[in-house]
């Protein structure tokens, strides 16, 4: 077999396919993101102190130091706490904490948006903070939520390339394995921007959309 | 239990610092230049020219809705087979400068768009010329509109910068890989990165907000 070999079909759906993988990754930190989320944006607009202080500490660390860092640190640390070196794990935790703490603060934003007569005829109605939430806030939250929500979804989706730097095998670094073998990154590369493209594109224009209907919705 | 070893880190923090530096230079110069790049395409953007506002549109959502890695694998590893060469830090320059432009001038040109109608109107029966209107009755006022997305823009542009790493420039996260396959200490070599970071990102909004507070005294109506 010769040391490079040319960029065929084969090697096209080697990296077609390996988008599983960033899909796999951006669904469970999505998931993981959007209960850590919800726990974060209750916790930031509780009416106690503490819970506030420590889920606005948890916004600013994650969105005031890069994702790549993020990655490392949890690369690193689980292995000190004992883990064996474990990419994959680490992907997941660093973009689940990652997730958690953008979603939380976008849904903080959202629950605030709900208009506070809504929350104070609740409490005149006897609702505790549990039922408040749970009938009257969040359902009205989760309608302003969804349009912002997609947006971050592409990014999360965008984020997960970052785990090819610390060796899990998703579709940006099939993409570099396949680039060794092949040596032509224009091809390689392109293909790789091609399929995030594919995954990326229908859902900005989703999250597009539902903000310009949710707009035109709220305008009158 | 595991015994934190901070030594080594702060034995070659001359390096760490050394690279926060070019970090910084990276992510100022990326942002002037892509400055420019977003005012041009969203002045291109709302011209009214059909064909230009394709090529912009697509360059935006090229660039929007794919990775920043990928980006700059493309520009580091594919151009030299169209005969571009580039340094790692002049890929990671051009890189940053591509990604901020695509997002900046969806930022200004939202700007543009909150301008009335009028204003402009006004501004031409006044018998100011095309570029004057530009300047200063939309620019001025749609900058100040926009300045707190285009700062939380800057940020998120210093720290995507990191993933110039992968490509070895010669950045904060570039030096802390060099730094840990050093001494070993990877944790604690990462702890101290993300820590000046975080340091940075707090030093620039701090320095924006002071620049927002001396640019914009001006009231916005009477």
């Amino acid at each position: 077999m010769p040391l490079i070999r040319p960029f065929g079909i084969n090697e096209f759906w080697i990296i077609v396919l390996a988008a599983q993988w960033t899909i796999a990754l951006s669904a469970i930190a999505f998931a993981g993101g959007g209960i850590g989320g919800l726990l974060i944006a209750l916790l930031r607009v509780s009416d106690a102190k503490w819970p506030r202080l420590i889920a606005t500490g948890f916004i600013r660390i994650f969105q005031g130091t890069p994702l790549l860092m993020q990655l490392f640190l949890v690369f690193f640390g689980m292995n000190i706490l004992g883990f064996a070196i474990n990419p994959w794990l680490a992907a997941t935790v660093a973009l689940t904490l990652h997730a958690s703490a953008f979603l939380g603060e976008i849904w903080r934003g959202c629950i605030e948006a709900v208009p506070p007569g809504q929350r104070e005829a609740a409490t005149a109605l006897g609702l505790r903070y549990f039922n408040r939430m749970r009938y009257i806030v969040l359902p009205q939250a989760s309608k302003i939520a969804v349009a912002p929500t997609v947006g971050f979804l592409v990014q999360l989706i965008k984020g997960t390339s970052l785990a090819a730097i610390i060796g899990f095998t998703e579709l940006t670094r099939q993409g570099q394995i396949i680039n060794n073998a092949t040596f032509s990154p224009f091809m390689v590369f392109g293909t790789v921007a091609a399929v995030y493209f594919v995954l990326c594109w229908p859902l900005s224009v989703l999250a597009r959309r539902m903000e310009l209907r949710f707009s035109r919705a709220t305008a009158r | 239990m595991y015994n934190f070893n901070f030594e080594p880190v702060f034995a070659g923090f001359d390096q760490l610092l050394l690279g926060a530096w070019l970090t910084i230079q990276l992510s100022v110069a990326a942002m002037i230049i892509g400055l420019i790049v977003s005012i041009a395409c969203a002045a291109g953007k709302t011209s009214g020219i059909a064909p230009l506002r394709w090529v912009i549109d697509a360059y935006i959502e090229i660039i929007r809705n794919t990775p920043f890695l990928v980006q700059i694998f493309f520009i580091f590893f594919g151009l030299p087979s169209l005969g571009i060469f580039l340094t790692p830090n002049s890929a990671a320059l051009v890189a940053l400068v591509v990604n901020f432009g695509a997002y900046g001038t969806e930022i200004i040109r939202a700007g543009i768009e909150s301008i009335q109608k009028g204003q402009i109107e006004a501004g031409t029966a006044l018998g100011l010329s095309k570029l004057q209107i530009f300047r200063y009755i939309i620019m001025k006022p749609a900058l100040r509109t926009v300045y707190p997305s285009l700062t939380s823009q800057f940020i998120y542009l210093m720290l995507t910068s990191s993933v110039v790493s992968a490509i070895s420039a010669d950045d904060l996260a570039a030096a802390g890989n060099n730094l840990q396959s050093q001494t070993f200490a990877s944790f604690e070599v990462y702890i101290v990165i993300t820590v000046m970071y975080l340091v940075m990102s707090v030093g620039f909004s701090t320095i924006f907000s002071i620049i927002e507070k001396a640019a914009f005294k001006y009231p916005l109506s009477r």
